[in-house]
């Protein structure tokens, strides 16, 4: 390490950190958020509508939700495959309880539940197990998808709730019950991360390992904590997603996955571990959802979204590389 | 007399068929210097990390300040008052310098089990802690990627010093100086002892050793094989019963 000045560079002036191209690698996501939404405005008046924006708000919400729980485990080095498939467990498991009649609370609590296991066993095999976690979640992805086609028997049950309904539908005027929610999570989860023990253990397992162990940080339990956040929050993610499509699919959700490792790689966070931010993924996972329905607005053919995406995940990778 | 702060007793351990430590007996007195030196593979730092409770020793006792220890983590040794400074120096590079001092000891202001970081009241005690040092001061609000060696050797050093450590061991702290920090750093273990520490010095360099210690343990094929005053030898003699050309 050749730098030794390091008096106290954090009150450069403006210029100078404009010039600066880790300023721009750091907030990545916002700028690019902000670019998108200058155009999109420019080319179709209705893209800012109050209406346009609840409905971006509350496509959100599912997709935060996931890139925090995603946030949390890609902190600590690792990745968390399964966290689309675990979800449609969730949702799966929702739907069961459901349709059994045993009520709205504890088809939630199941869902909940089921996620939440799968994120145990993800923590514990790769915690305990010490097998990539790569490979651990890649099996409890197709295992999870497997047993929600189990569960269901491959067919969809359908919803009817009341309170359901409202979730996906009312809200505190333009944020939609379900992002205010999605809201929620994140500002726990920051407040998790950053004013908590726990939180600093987490990026010290992530950033090195072995420094955490010798400094008496059981960095297993860690791991298991995080996978358990993921699993958990893909259980919170499953409820949204009934009631947002008013029926417990065993549908594969792969898009989930990919958008929410975008969303938290958009989001600045290292998938070397060691460190991120929550507010770095939730603009990610904004900027994502900006992108799909500006182009759909613009009536550019659904097959280009996916190109889209790739082409903006791939940048924001790329611009990370200039973080400091 | 001086006081005994720890003892090895007859400490053995093996990895597999690897007979890593046979037998070693030392002691260190409170309140002073005491080198560690041997060949590569001689055993050094895995006697530390039975000391530090990263391994559990097969055989023997280690006895700290009168009492005989059986730590199952590094954890129980620090809580005991045995602070290790890692070659690696065990800092985490993406957190800043007051996250690595207050590593797995952070301050919290809370109610019940909910427990938030008291970061103001970290950065303040770590800003005292970091002026105190010989080497130019480090920012506490700097992530440590972002230092250069002799800071980073610094924080690991200050925090192994700070919470009321007895014990300071320091596997090779300066084995990847330059000149200038190398002596900052000597100024710093010295400083350590001054107020009170006992240090547990490991080091391949000889000069660094007759120079700091007051006493000097020599360790060869996973013994010890024999222990002098400093003041009452030479870096000769250091160096015959390093390599087995003399023996006690």
């Amino acid at each position: 390490m050749a730098n030794t000045a390091i008096a106290a560079p954090e009150h450069g002036a403006w210029t100078a950190r404009l010039k600066d191209v880790g300023f721009w690698a750091e907030w990545a996501a916002l700028v690019g958020l902000i670019v998108l939404v200058i155009v999109f405005q420019a080319l179709n008046p209705t893209f800012l509508s109050a209406g346009n924006i609840a409905s971006m708000l509350v496509a959100a919400a599912i997709l935060i939700i996931l890139s925090v729980g995603q946030t949390f485990v890609i902190a600590t080095a690792g990745i968390d495959l399964s966290i689309a498939s675990t979800m449609t467990l969730g949702a799966v498991a929702f739907g069961q309880v459901y349709s059994m009649g045993m009520g709205l609370a504890l088809s939630c609590l199941a869902a909940i539940v089921a996620s939440g296991l799968v994120g145990v066993l993800n923590g514990v095999i790769v915690a305990r197990g010490k097998i990539t976690d790569f490979i651990v979640t890649l099996g409890t992805l197709s295992a999870a998808s497997g047993l929600a086609l189990i569960l269901s028997d491959g067919k969809p049950v359908t919803i009817i709730d009341a309170t359901l309904l409202g979730l996906s539908t009312g809200g505190l005027g333009i944020f939609g019950w379900s992002f205010v929610i999605a809201a929620v999570v994140a500002v726990l989860a920051h407040v998790l991360l950053f004013h908590t023990r726990f939180g600093t253990h987490l990026l010290a397992t992530g950033g090195a390992a072995e420094s955490a162990t010798a400094m008496g940080i059981s960095t297993q339990r860690v791991k298991i904590a995080v996978y358990t956040i993921s699993g958990v929050l893909a259980g919170l993610g499953a409820i949204l997603l009934v009631a947002r499509i008013g029926a417990a699919e065993p549908a594969a959700n792969t898009a989930f996955l990919l958008n929410s490792v975008a969303a938290v790689v958009l989001g600045g966070v290292s998938l070397f571990g060691g460190r991120g931010s929550i507010i770095g993924p939730v603009i990610g996972a904004l900027l994502l959802i900006a992108l799909v329905n500006g182009l759909t607005l613009l009536g550019v053919s659904q097959f280009y979204q996916p190109l889209a995406v790739g082409i903006v995940v791939v940048l924001a990778a790329l611009l990370t590389r200039f973080q400091r | 007399m001086t006081n005994t702060l720890l003892e090895c007793r007859n400490v053995s351990l093996s990895f597999g068929n690897v007979r890593a430590l046979a037998d070693v007996s030392l002691s260190l007195r409170q309140g002073e210097i005491t080198a560690l030196v041997g060949d590569n593979g001689a055993g050094k730092s895995t006697l530390v990390r039975c000391v530090s409770g990263i391994h559990r020793p097969d055989n023997g006792h280690i006895i700290f300040d009168g009492e005989e220890t059986d730590f199952h983590s590094p954890d129980e040794a620090r809580k005991a008052g045995i602070e290790t400074v890692h070659q690696n120096l065990a800092l985490v590079e993406d957190l800043t310098v007051w996250q690595n001092l207050f590593l797995n000891r952070e301050l919290v202001r809370g109610f019940g089990p909910i427990a938030f970081l008291d970061r103001r009241a970290m950065q303040a005690r770590a800003r005292e802690m970091v002026s105190t040092l010989a080497v130019n001061v480090p920012a506490v609000k700097s992530r440590v990627r972002r230092l250069s060696g002799g800071q980073r050797q610094a924080v690991a050093i200050c925090r192994a010093a700070g919470f009321s450590s007895r014990l300071v061991i320091m596997d090779e702290p300066t084995a990847a100086l330059g000149v200038q920090e190398t002596a900052r750093v000597e100024e710093l273990i010295l400083r350590l002892r001054d107020e009170g520490h006992t240090v547990l010095l490991i080091s391949h360099n000889f000069a660094q050793v007759m120079k700091l210690s007051d006493h000097v343990w020599v360790m060869r094929a996973g013994r010890c094989v024999g222990g002098r005053r400093t003041s009452e030898t030479s870096g000769e003699e250091i160096v015959s019963l390093v390599t087995g050309a003399v023996s006690q």
